[in-house]
């Protein structure tokens, strides 16, 4: 195997699979629904500034005392 | 009441202790002592410590190069240091897991204004010998000259500036957005100091003459390995804090701040591939050699600028800009696309670094395409950070931070589109190798790094140690504006004289001659240093009063009444 393989599979084949995951990246951050979760995400910073989340609380939520 | 091995109550032995009698750090110190372990893992602890001693000491005895020799008297100091402190805090309390680890926060930003200033101060020295060469004075020739500081200024300021505000940054945010405590108990302060001692062994291996002369990747084959030993750990803790989140999303900085920890590994390894001439010398042969080595070098150089100097620090602005604004950042889609784009496209920038040289014209045309596609992913996140601000643009006109942030994205921004357009072939011809390629990059990390990074440590300071607020807000109107004038000024001479020594460079007479020799266009820039010079100083007076308002904050400012961030009462 030499360099020239490497190449041509690097502007090929190896460049159309990067190309279909950055794609497929973009298409999965504007799916359907993706609003409210990305609006949800987006107050992350905003929620647990001095302590970390109580062992008891619901991860999946998202939401504590913490405000 | 919990009992350890040694059946001691915790409370005994554990909080308050000081390693070091008679010598208190004030707050920082705060959960130093945190999640004390078990026994048999402090005993192993001081055997590897006490072995790591042990064989410095010899390596120190056997050394053949002066730098070598004094970097393993530091290693040989530090596990001496860190074998004393492992004895006296051993059998701790565990630090409660329902509190943040701020303490190695708090020690990273007393680190980062640390080495800002030195990195500053000396840069500052370097300008003025470039413009007054009698500064290279010739007792400390060797030692102290321009080719000697130069490179201990740009890893003072890239790794030791840059890289502290990284981590201490990146240890802060990962566990707000996580609502988890660091992982690992005290492998965040392991990677505190190790990489502390990274910056020293470089430093002092600069000055004595240990250098792979490789730029931005200066240090010699076992300040390399004992990085890679300390980035290894760092991903350990940042991965294993996200790994036991709360919140079920990954917030888009810490994809920032992971990209940046995980291709720095990958570059530093790829580029230091090194095989030492002997264990017990400084020197080090490289694996690659001719244009391989080039293209790895400047594969590496311009991912440190893409992934060091922008992933990293947009981790900052996604974390600290909406944090400041008090408002989420504009589109968090965007910010996606901006992660992925910014990703898959940097990589392949580095070619444009080696126009006109031995590589093959088709990689140098990729870079070069592939660098300004990078305008695009680049300028969606300039305009996500800045448009975060939008309905609190009033904001502006009364906090210089978030001032700060928003000429640091303004910077970004420039930069950004500066860069694309020097890699272009053409303008390259023009602009390469003289003075523009260092304005252009001191616009990008004075402008954009440096001013980011004084905005989140006006941010943090307050927080990480109760106090309500800065001690002076008009301190950091005039840091803002020092900063801002001396980038001015810094950018536009070497504008001017980049460009005027392109052109002399290529200018022909009508018999094909060349018309100016080296030594005139040393000559013509001699006005344009002296203000390059003049715009240090203002941005070092700037981090100097920013050291001053931080201190004055801790020092002088009353705690606050509820202090939710834990300060132990000693």
């Amino acid at each position: 195997m030499d360099y020239h393989i490497l190449r041509e599979f690097a502007d090929s084949w190896a460049m159309l699979a990067i190309f279909a995951v950055f794609i497929g990246a973009v298409v999965w951050a504007f799916r359907p629904g993706s609003r409210k979760i990305h609006e949800d995400v987006a107050n992350i910073p905003f929620r647990h500034d001095d302590k970390p989340a109580s062992p008891l609380q619901d991860p999946a939520s998202g939401q504590d005392q913490q405000g | 009441m919990q009992i350890n091995a040694s059946g001691i109550p915790p409370d005994h032995k554990g909080y308050s202790r000081n390693p070091l009698p008679g010598f208190r750090f004030p707050d920082i110190a705060g959960d130093r002592q945190d999640e004390g372990t078990h026994n048999m893992w402090d005993y192993f602890k001081l055997i590897a410590l006490g072995v790591v001693a042990v064989l410095a000491a010899i390596a120190a005895n056997y050394g053949r190069d002066l730098a070598y020799t004094v970097n393993a008297i530091e290693v040989f100091l530090a596990a001496v240091i860190a074998f004393i402190w492992v004895l006296r805090t051993m059998g701790s309390a565990p630090a409660p897991a329902n509190e943040y680890n701020d303490g190695v926060v708090r020690a990273g930003v007393i680190a980062t204004t640390f080495w800002g200033v030195v990195g500053f101060l000396v840069a500052v020295i370097i300008a003025f010998q470039l413009a007054f060469p009698a500064l290279n004075l010739e007792i400390a020739q060797g030692y102290l000259n321009f080719g000697k500081l130069r490179p201990l200024h740009t890893s003072a300021v890239i790794f030791a500036f840059g890289g502290n505000a990284l981590i201490a940054s990146s240890f802060y945010v990962v566990q707000r957005t996580s609502a988890a405590r660091l992982f690992g108990g005290n492998m965040g302060w392991f990677v505190f100091w190790g990489y502390q001692l990274v910056i020293v062994l470089a430093a002092t291996g600069y000055i004595l003459g240990a250098t792979h002369s490789k730029e931005y990747a200066e240090p010699e084959w076992m300040v390399d390995w004992w990085l890679t030993i300390v980035w290894v750990f760092y991903l350990v803790v940042f991965l294993g804090t996200i790994f036991k989140r709360k919140e079920p999303h990954i917030y888009v900085a810490n994809w920032f701040y992971l990209s940046f920890i995980v291709t720095i590994a990958m570059l530093h390894i790829m580029n230091n591939l090194a095989i030492p001439v002997s264990l017990f010398g400084s020197k080090s042969v490289q694996v690659f050699s001719g244009v391989q080595d080039a293209m790895t070098q400047w594969w590496y150089g311009h991912n440190a600028v893409g992934f060091f100097l922008t992933s990293g620090f947009l981790g900052m602005m996604y974390y600290f800009v909406p944090k400041q604004a008090e408002r989420p950042v504009y589109s968090y889609k965007l910010s996606i696309v901006h992660f992925w784009a910014l990703i898959f496209i940097y990589i392949w920038a580095g070619p444009h670094h080696l126009h006109y040289t031995a590589l093959p014209q088709w990689a140098s045309t990729l870079g070069m395409v592939m660098s300004i596609i990078l305008w695009m992913p680049s300028w969606g996140g300039m305009i996500n950070g800045l448009m975060t601000l939008s309905g609190a643009w009033d904001k502006l006109r009364t906090d210089p931070i978030i001032r700060m942030m928003v000429v640091s994205i303004g910077f970004y921004g420039m930069s950004t589109f500066e860069g694309p357009m020097m890699s272009i072939r053409a303008v390259n011809s023009l602009s390469h190798y003289t003075d523009w390629t260092i304005g252009h990059v001191h616009s990008g990390a004075l402008g954009w790094n440096g001013m980011i990074t004084f905005g989140a440590l006006y941010y943090l300071t307050p927080r990480l140690w109760g106090r309500e607020r800065l001690y002076s807000l008009k301190l950091v109107s005039w840091h803002f504006w020092l900063a801002t004038i001396g980038i001015v000024l810094y950018a536009a001479s070497m504008w001017v004289t980049g460009i005027m020594e392109g052109l002399m460079w290529r200018e022909v007479d009508s018999q094909g001659f060349l018309v100016n020799a080296f030594a005139d266009t040393v000559k013509a820039k001699f006005p344009m240093y002296v203000v390059r010079g003049l715009g240090g100083v203002m941005y070092l007076t700037g981090a100097c009063i920013m050291a001053y308002n931080l201190w004055a904050t801790v020092a002088r400012q009353p705690r606050t009444a509820s202090s939710a961030v834990a300060v132990p009462a000693e």
